[in-house]
């Protein structure tokens, strides 16, 4: 971090406006939070209202939850690569690992609808017991999300056509749906245990 | 790693501290899912097992993909996120519990 900082220190005058940016979106990041915060509290006072519907030992499927999870933590780590790509103003690599990136995240939303879908053609749709609205309603919450994420991803995948260079706008777009990206997949860990695991006990 | 474009308040990692990150969440999510599959532990264990994991799995995505660290540069960002940890506990716990109290009182359980 010592080179880092001494970094920093340089570049202190001419980069700093960069900074408010981030911290800004870093802050929307926060209130994002109270919301899914929210959300689990919700989730956690109507998960035994089952209404005579089904519990989760008989919706969820612990096989699809464990691919879906897979798909965020590997598209995280691709976000990862693409943002030290991006540093080092490898517009080209940056671009792939982007791309690699939306492929993952296209492929855990297809899973998620699939499973909405699932559950909807059986019956078990937000409407059937309190337990399973605020099942839906968290996790497409997050869905949504990775939605915004997506569309996000693909505008920033179409600004960079055909560039060779990033300037510190740029950067700093692509440092905020890093954050966002991220921030995702720590809502989806939540998620995963305390619906789909606990759900399943 | 190249220094040379700095986005303050958010500092920027190597390929390794993905890499860590990366297998620290692989090791601490398959952990959780093996302890619920094997179903080695009773219930409320492993309930208690898992949530411990996750909040391990959070730290773990904060240091290494969201870069937090304790540098003067991150004091805000430190700073705004535990404000807003301690207002999502209250939150969730209070909710929890005047629900469950209510619960009780109304015999609705």
């Amino acid at each position: 971090m010592a080179q880092n900082m001494t970094a920093d220190a340089a570049h202190a005058h001419d980069e700093h406006h960069e900074s408010p940016v981030v911290f800004g979106f870093w802050l929307y990041l926060m209130t994002d939070c109270i919301i899914f915060g929210t959300l689990f509290a919700v989730f956690a006072v109507l998960r035994d209202q089952f209404a005579g519907g089904p519990t989760g030992h008989e919706v969820f499927e612990l096989s699809g939850v464990g691919i879906e999870t897979a798909i965020l933590l590997f598209s995280s780590i691709t976000y990862g690569f693409g943002m030290i790509a991006a540093h080092e103003n490898k517009v080209s690599t940056m671009r792939t690992w982007l791309g690699v990136t939306f492929l993952l995240g296209l492929g855990f939303l297809f899973m998620e609808i699939r499973e909405f879908s699932h559950m909807i053609a059986e019956g078990n749709g937000p409407d059937r017991s309190a337990f399973l609205s605020a099942f839906f309603t968290l996790v497409g919450t997050h869905g949504l999300h990775v939605t915004c994420g997506l569309l996000w991803m693909a505008v920033l995948l179409f600004q960079t056509a055909g560039k060779t260079e990033l300037n510190e706008r740029m950067i700093g777009k692509l440092t905020c749906l890093s954050l966002f990206w991220h921030f995702l997949d720590i809502v989806w860990i939540c998620v995963f245990t305390f619906v789909y695991l606990m759900g399943v006990l | 790693m190249a220094d040379h474009i700095s986005s303050s308040g958010e500092g920027h990692g190597s390929v390794g501290s993905y890499l860590t990150g990366f297998v620290l969440a692989v090791i601490l999510t398959v952990a959780a899912f093996g302890l619920v599959m094997s179903h080695a532990m009773s219930p409320s264990a492993t309930g208690g097992a898992i949530a411990l994991l996750a909040v391990v799995q959070i730290v773990v995505h904060l240091i290494y993909f969201l870069h937090m660290n304790g540098s003067s540069e991150q004091r805000w960002n430190v700073m705004a996120f535990t404000f807003t940890v301690l207002s999502v506990l209250v939150l969730v716990a209070g909710t929890m519990f005047i629900m469950h109290d209510t619960a009780i009182n109304m015999m609705s359980r």
